[in-house]
This record gives C-alpha cells, sequence and structure tokens, in this order.
C-alpha cells in the first residue's frame, strides 16, 4: 500500500470523473448544436411566404408551406380529441373505479401501445381507416397519432389523481357529494395541472411524428379540405424535401425544421417549468 | 465560525484520562487520537461545540447521548465522512498518533479509520469479494484468501461461512451481514474501527454476539463506538463520553460516569429521566 | 380497490332487471360505466392492432412460411419477399448506436448522479429530457446535410485507411449507410440511457458509497466498483429501452442508410432497416403479397420492441427494489 500507487489512484479517479463530465456536457451541447444549426440554415429562409403560400411545382423556386402548417394543425386537433378523451376518462376508470384485475390489463395495454414503434401504428391506422376507405385522409392520420397520445394521458391521469390527498376527497364525501361529484368538482380540479402537463407533452411528441403519417395522411401539394382528403403536414414536408435533390426546397426544409423544432421545444418547455411547478413530470 | 447559541455552562471534562488503578500512579493512557476544541456546523446549523477529548488507545470509547446530541456527527469526523456534504464546516484539531488528519490525505486517513455503519450495507457481490474489497483496492500483494479467512474469523463468522464465501452477501441475515461489515472493515487493518450504532438494526441475540466480538477486537484495534443504548456502553466499554447538545458533559472511565457521574446531566440522562 | 356505493332510499328487495335501472339513476355507476367503456378501448385498440398485424401478413406466412425470415431477397418483380437484409441493417445500426451511445450515455449518467451538484444535474437532465424530444425527421435533417458529409470527408478517410484492410471498414464509402445510421441513431438514444441509468443510480442506498469510501476508495471506485455495479440491472434496462427506441426509429434513419436492400459486412455500405423499406415502399407497394410482406415486417418490429420493452421494465422495476433489500 504504496504511496506511488495512491498516488495513481487518484490520478485515475480525478481523471475518469473528469471524462464523465465530458460526457455530460458533450450530450448537452448536442441539443444547442441543433439549435444553433437549424436557427442558422433555417433562420433566413423564414418570412412571411413560408407561413402563407402554397408549395410551388416541382422544380421552381419559391412558395411556402401554409397548407402543411394548417394541415398539421387540423390533424394534431383531432388527435387530440380522439385520443384525450380516451386516455383521461379511462385514467379516472383506473383511478378511481377499477378492482385490480382490470386495472392491470389496461395499464398493461397501455403501456405496450406506448412501446409500439410508430410506423407500425401507422400500418393500423391504414388497415383501418385507409383501406376501407380507399384513399388518404387527415382521418386516418389524425387516427394514428391520436392512438399515439392514449397510453402517456391514460397512465398521468391515473398518477395523478392517485395523488390527490385523501383528505380532499373525504372532505368532499363527508359533506355528501356523491363520487362522481366528488371526482368532477374536486379530484380532477386538483390534479389539473398534472394532467394538463402530460396532455401538452404527448402533443408534442406526436407533433413532431413522421411515420405514422407516411400512409395516412399520405401529403398534399394543395389544401385539402375536410376530413376525407390527403393532407400535408410539416414533418413529411421535411423528409420530402430534404430528400429531394432541390436546394431551394433544402432551403424550405431547414426553415420548416426551425418552426417544428420550436414549436415542439416551446410546448415541452412550457409544460416543464410552467405547469408542472412542483409536480414531478413524466418521462416519455 | 459564529458561536450560536451557546450553552453557558462550564463542562466536566476529564482529558488526561486516568483508570482508577494508575489514578495513585499518575500515569496517563495513550491516545490514539486526540480532538481538540473541535467546533462543526452543517451550513448555518452548529452541531458541535467545543469538543475536546481523546480515544485511548487498544479501548474501547463509547459516545452517548440522546438523539440528536450529536453523537454520530462527532464520530463521522474521526474519518472525515462529513466531506461527503458540501456545507459541512469543520474548526479545530483532531489527532492521529499525533498527526493532524485534516492534513493528510483523506482515502490514506480512511484506510487507517474503518467505518462499520447502523444499517448492515454489504456489497453487491460475494462475502468473499465483499471482505476482499478493501485489500484490492489497496493493492494488497499476499494472499487474499487468508486475510479474508483472518478477517472473517476476527468477526466471529468465518465458521458459519466459510463453506459459501461465493454466495452473495445478501443471503446472510442480518446479523450475518453487519459481522460481514466488520470484518470487510477489519481486512485493512484499520488503527481505529469506528462503530455507529451497529446494533440498532439488529436482534437482541445478534446484538449480543457483536458485543462479545468488540471486547476481543480492542485487542486489535482501537474502537469508538456511538450508541443509544446505555447498558451495552455499560457493559463493552472502557470510557465513555456523554453527550448533550452538542457538548461534551462528561468524559471519563466507564464505571465512574454509571456509578458515580460528576454533572447532574449525566445522572438524569443515565437514570432515564430524559432522553 | 374503489367499490360503487348505492343508496337505494327504502328497504327492500328488488329484482334483478330493476334495481340495474335504479343503479343506473345514481350517477356513480354511470360514471363507473361510462370510464369503464373508455377503459376497455384501450384494451380493445392494444387488440385490434395486435389482430391486424397478424391477420394482414397472412399471404406472406403462407407462401414463406419460415424461409421469410431467412432469405435475403426482397425483389417485388419476382414477387420474392425476404426479410433477412431488414433484419441485418436494424441490428447492425442498432449495435453501431449502442456501441457508441452506451459509454457516453453511463458516464454522463455517473456524472449526473454522483459529481454535479444537485441543481447543475437537475438543470442538464432538463436538457437532456429536451433532447430526447426533438422530433426524428429534425435529426433525420441534420443527419442528411451534417452527418453524411462528415462521414464523406472525416470519419471515412480516418477509418478506412489505416484499418481499410479489416471487413467492417472496407470498401468506398458514399457517406450514407450503416455507420452513419448507427451515429445519427446513437444521437437520439443517449438520452434515454442517461435519465433511467441516472434515475437508477441515484436510488442506490447512500451508505453503500459511504461503505466504499470509509475502507479507504477513491471517489472513482466508489462510484464504479460499488455504485454502478449495485444499479447494474436498472442500467440494463436503460439499455435495452433505447435499443427498443434504436430498432423502430425509422425517419432518421430512412434518410441517411442508403436504402438499399443488401446485406454488406462494411459498416460504410448502404442498407436498410425494417422501418425503413415500410416507410419507403408502403405507398408504392403493388400487389397484395408486396404490401402483406411489407406489413409482415411490421409485425417482427412490433414483436421485437414488445420483447424487450418488456425486459427492460422487469430489470428496472428489479433494481428500485433492491434497495430495499440490503440490511437483511
Amino acid at each position: 500500500m504504496s504511496k506511488g500507487r495512491l498516488r495513481w489512484r487518484k490520478f485515475v479517479s480525478n481523471f475518469m470523473l473528469a471524462m464523465t463530465g465530458v460526457c455530460a456536457f458533450v450530450s448537452v451541447l448536442v441539443l444547442f448544436f441543433i439549435l444553433g444549426y437549424l436557427l442558422f440554415n433555417g433562420g433566413t429562409s423564414i418570412n412571411w411566404d413560408f407561413f402563407t403560400k402554397l408549395p410551388k411545382p416541382v422544380g421552381e423556386a419559391g412558395g411556402g408551406m401554409a397548407n402543411a402548417i394548417v394541415g398539421s394543425g387540423k390533424i394534431l386537433l383531432l388527435a387530440s380529441l380522439m385520443g384525450v378523451p380516451i386516455g383521461f376518462l379511462g385514467g379516472i376508470y383506473l383511478a378511481e373505479f377499477s378492482g385490480k384485475g382490470m386495472a392491470s390489463v389496461v395499464r398493461y395495454a397501455a403501456d405496450l401501445l406506448n412501446g409500439v414503434p410508430s410506423i407500425v401504428i401507422g400500418i393500423f391506422a391504414y388497415s383501418l381507416v385507409v383501406l376501407p376507405f380507399k384513399h388518404f385522409s387527415a382521418l386516418a392520420g389524425a387516427f394514428a397519432l391520436g392512438i399515439m397520445m392514449i397510453p402517456i394521458t391514460l397512465r398521468s391521469t391515473e398518477e395523478f389523481l392517485k395523488n390527490v390527498p385523501r383528505m380532499l376527497r373525504e372532505a368532499a364525501m363527508a359533506l355528501g357529494a356523491s363520487k362522481w361529484k366528488t371526482i368532477v368538482t374536486v379530484i380532477v380540479p386538483a390534479a389539473y395541472r398534472g394532467i394538463m402537463t402530460a396532455i401538452l407533452l404527448a402533443l408534442a411528441r406526436v407533433a413532431g411524428e413522421t411515420a405514422p403519417l407516411l400512409f395516412t395522411a399520405f401529403g398534399n401539394r394543395f389544401e385539402s379540405h375536410g376530413w376525407s382528403q390527403p393532407t400535408a403536414t410539416l414533418p413529411v414536408m421535411i423528409y420530402t424535401y430534404a430528400v429531394s435533390p432541390y436546394d431551394d426546397w433544402h432551403r424550405q426544409a431547414w426553415a420548416a425544421g426551425l418552426v417544428l423544432l420550436g414549436l415542439v421545444l416551446i410546448i415541452n418547455i412550457l409544460a416543464r417549468t410552467i405547469l408542472s411547478r412542483g409536480i414531478a413530470v413524466p418521462r416519455s | 465560525m459564529q458561536a450560536s447559541a451557546k450553552p453557558e455552562f462550564s463542562v466536566n471534562i476529564v482529558t488526561n484520562l486516568t483508570t482508577p488503578a494508575s489514578r495513585e500512579t499518575s500515569a496517563a493512557l495513550p491516545m490514539r487520537m486526540t480532538i481538540t476544541k473541535l467546533n462543526f456546523s452543517y451550513g448555518p446549523k452548529q452541531i458541535l461545540f467545543d469538543i475536546n477529548m481523546g480515544i485511548a488507545d487498544k479501548k474501547v470509547t463509547a459516545l452517548i447521548g440522546p438523539s440528536g446530541c450529536g453523537k454520530s456527527t462527532l464520530l463521522r469526523t474521526l474519518n472525515r465522512m462529513y466531506e461527503t456534504v458540501s456545507t459541512s464546516r469543520l474548526e479545530g484539531e483532531i489527532l492521529l498518533d499525533g498527526q493532524d488528519i485534516l492534513a493528510q490525505d483523506v482515502t490514506a486517513l480512511r484506510r487507517r479509520v474503518g467505518m462499520v455503519f447502523q444499517r448492515p450495507n454489504p456489497f453487491p457481490k460475494s462475502i468473499f469479494d465483499n471482505v476482499a474489497y478493501g485489500p484490492r483496492i489497496n493493492g494488497y500483494k499476499g494472499s487474499l484468501a487468508d486475510t479474508v479467512e483472518k478477517s472473517l474469523r476476527h468477526a466471529a463468522l468465518w465458521d458459519e461461512v466459510k463453506d459459501h464465501l461465493h454466495k452473495s452477501a445478501y443471503e446472510l441475515s442480518g446479523g450475518q451481514q453487519q459481522r460481514l461489515c466488520i470484518a470487510r472493515a477489519l481486512a485493512v487493518e484499520p488503527e481505529v474501527l469506528l462503530m455507529d450504532e451497529p446494533c440498532s438494526a439488529l436482534d437482541p441475540i445478534s446484538t449480543a454476539k457483536i458485543e462479545e466480538l468488540m471486547v476481543e477486537l480492542k485487542n486489535l484495534t482501537t474502537i469508538a463506538i456511538v450508541t443509544h443504548n446505555m447498558q451495552q456502553a455499560a457493559r463493552v466499554s472502557d470510557f465513555t463520553a456523554f453527550l448533550l447538545t452538542g457538548q461534551i458533559i462528561e468524559f471519563s472511565p466507564t464505571p465512574h460516569l454509571f456509578t458515580t457521574p460528576s454533572d447532574p446531566r449525566t445522572e438524569a440522562y443515565i437514570t432515564g429521566r430524559f432522553g | 380497490m374503489a367499490t360503487t356505493t348505492t343508496t337505494l332510499k327504502g328497504a327492500g328487495p328488488v329484482s334483478g332487471s330493476r334495481s340495474f335501472f335504479l343503479k343506473l339513476r345514481d350517477g356513480d355507476e354511470i360514471a363507473r360505466l361510462v370510464t369503464l367503456v373508455f377503459a376497455t378501448t384501450v384494451v380493445l385498440i392494444t387488440a385490434a392492432l395486435v389482430w391486424e398485424l397478424w391477420v394482414n401478413s397472412a399471404l406472406p406466412r403462407q407462401k414463406f412460411g419460415f424461409h421469410f425470415f431467412v432469405t435475403s431477397v426482397w425483389d417485388p418483380i419476382m414477387d420474392q419477399f425476404g426479410a433477412l437484409p431488414f433484419i441485418y441493417g436494424t441490428m447492425v445500426t442498432s449495435a453501431v448506436a449502442l456501441l457508441v451511445a452506451v459509454p457516453l450515455g453511463i458516464g454522463a449518467a455517473i456524472f449526473l448522479a454522483e459529481l454535479a451538484p444537485p441543481r447543475v444535474s437537475d438543470t442538464l437532465q432538463f436538457f437532456i429530457d429536451l433532447l430526447a424530444a426533438v422530433p426524428s425527421v429534425i435529426y433525420g435533417l441534420l443527419g442528411v446535410f451534417i452527418v453524411v458529409p462528415l462521414m464523406r470527408t472525416v470519419i471515412y478517410p480516418a477509418l478506412n485507411k489505416p484499418f481499410g484492410y479489416l471487413p467492417i471498414f472496407k470498401g468506398p464509402s458514399y457517406g450514407v449507410g450503416f455507420m452513419t445510421a448507427g451515429i445519427v441513431l446513437a444521437i437520439m438514444v443517449i438520452p434515454y440511457i442517461i435519465s433511467v441509468s441516472r434515475e437508477v443510480l441515484l436510488s442506490v442506498p447512500r451508505d453503500q458509497r459511504e461503505a466504499a469510501l470509509a475502507l479507504g476508495s477513491t471517489r472513482w471506485e466508489s462510484t464504479w466498483k460499488v455504485v454502478v455495479p449495485f444499479a447494474k440491472t436498472g442500467i440494463m434496462g436503460s439499455i435495452f429501452l433505447a435499443l427498443a427506441r434504436a430498432l423502430g426509429e425509422t425517419m432518421a434513419v430512412t434518410m441517411v442508410i442508403g436504402n438499399t436492400p443488401k446485406i454488406a459486412a462494411s459498416l460504410f455500405a448502404p442498407g436498410y432497416s425494417i422501418a425503413a423499406v415500410i416507410a419507403n415502399e408502403f405507398t408504392e407497394a403493388t400487389g397484395d403479397l408486396y404490401l402483406q410482406s411489407l406489413i409482415a415486417l411490421g409485425l417482427v418490429l412490433f414483436l421485437l420492441t414488445f420483447i424487450l420493452n418488456g425486459l427492460a421494465r422487469i430489470l428496472i422495476v428489479l433494481t428500485t427494489q433492491k434497495g430495499s433489500e440490503v440490511g437483511g
């Protein structure tokens, strides 16, 4: 047990610990690098046209992604309308009404659904909504994204409802409120912030999804009206433009990437900081 | 450091320890460790006030006192374990064999001053690897098997585990795990062994076994033990320090402190009037 | 967990169907039924998904049987479909991804759990969570315009010149290929490894580390030889999770893998993954056999991720339970 050996051990210790610090900072740096690159490349291409004009024919410069932005908005809205109620009410069932057996089955199904690769969800939506109607549609896209929102919404709702202190429930029931009244007027409002956070995070996650839209909403060079037409969406446009051979399209892809990432990050930061002060935030 | 809210009374401390027998010859016992004017705080809260005492060589010294009096904190200054908390601040001098432990390398110090914790905490390794851990990282060149056997014998665990050395440490009972932790600490041949309420998580039989052990171990290494069990302190220790709100109220040979305590507060504590 | 309470005013037995309707008037029972319906929907959707995948991949199952998994020919014109090139590509890119991401991720997790002060650790974790939220197509964008040129100009020469005799580094590089996809995947899965490993490391009981330090370990020794082994199962779980993510990853891989259904030893060669071929060829698939073969590939992907996710969950639960086992 010599002095030299001790010096070596201490050197190794300091070196390895420094290396772990390097790993951590490199990992975080990637985020800033992505942001920086997008800002640089995309920032210059964002202009009023981008938000208001439709895409120009292939090969022509100019135009914008107005239809994709609207399309994404439509699909996300419908997806939320489909997925959130199922997740939310299902979560209420798990937290307030269910027996142990049913609860584990539902939870297991939700966890399973959560782990399914998004492209497989796309296949499912295709067989259920595209095949029977024989065309691509915004509805199909919304269906796929809606399914993806269910597991997070369900688990988080259950989690946050369960965390509401017993005192609150008992106080309401002691005043003669029935169970469902207690849930609606006391428990859900108490858990509201956590649940909103989770829904926003779920929304941010599906907002960036491309794969399930590839053969559900598909895409469109023009505006699409209603819900049963193929619809352009921001992520799919980015993909299409990025792999194309046209420089102008590349430029637009950067701009769209910046918009998409900005949207996703803002929702995430909003959900994680403002809404969830003091609440443990679910990891995606 | 501000001496915040420091109590105003004077303290009875016997710093120059003499056993009743040697009082006649006025020969002082050798101190393995001495603590002088120790003040300790976590952030703004001061825990220990002006501690002066010693740990006698090859004897068992017990620290007793009610919950929150600072006895564990005091113990943990002796191997600088408090340094894992970033807000801790220490003032004063602690010597091991005459050398200031604060000036030494902390890794080297901890090999010389070992620790057994309140709850058994064996590593997720085999029984053998648990005991061999210390020697291995210190680059021990001799026979690990011999060292492991020796340590397990000292901890009175060898016979129970000698045919199962490669089993996981978690398969042992609580009392056995604690003796394993003792063996693990002994394997690096520490000069002082600190024990922080080592029996508080154990059943009475395991406790009795470990108390027997302590009496034998002091021939091997100096022991300092924190315990909330006064009878235990009376049974196993040679010297006892009684602490109250971060100060040493009395520090004297165990028989003296328990039969004729010099301070009324000591008497109140040991007769169970508080704590 | 909860039982409904129905208060019937007025005593006396009621017959079967009447009691049902009486119960229905009670709001609680309605609420229970309504939420039950939605909860059941979740289960039904999951079951339907598996069902649809199975049923719609019947043709290749009938025609090729087990050979589907070991044939490396993918020829839509001749109606020959073999899954091997895609399974190979998926495996190779995931392996490269893990090789890069695991050391980096565990290193970062160690830093965050053991070294960084709590506020720094939480801040950095926040940024890493944001990294996990970046959409796949954005990684693809960066892959196409940054990693691909980087591969061509820097990485390929650096590896091919000195090591070109090794089969994995042989041959030319077009920038796209297995290694490029693997690198992009690595960046995408690092946040998962870091998040889970960090949590698992933080849950290791304090006195494990203190016991190691008390024996005279250096900080690195106590971390690497005691804390990390204690959390080993959970860290394995995080790696399985990362692998499951990598397997299912579609867009970023499609954009940089080269989309060539060939098995090649060289990491610089272009290839294909299961998710990528589905993404690229689904809408162009002519004929039922073609389409259903792609769906069969989707089923394979589903099963792989299903198993991995299940294992990961078990491993992570096992570690957090372990913390309470210590101490007899």
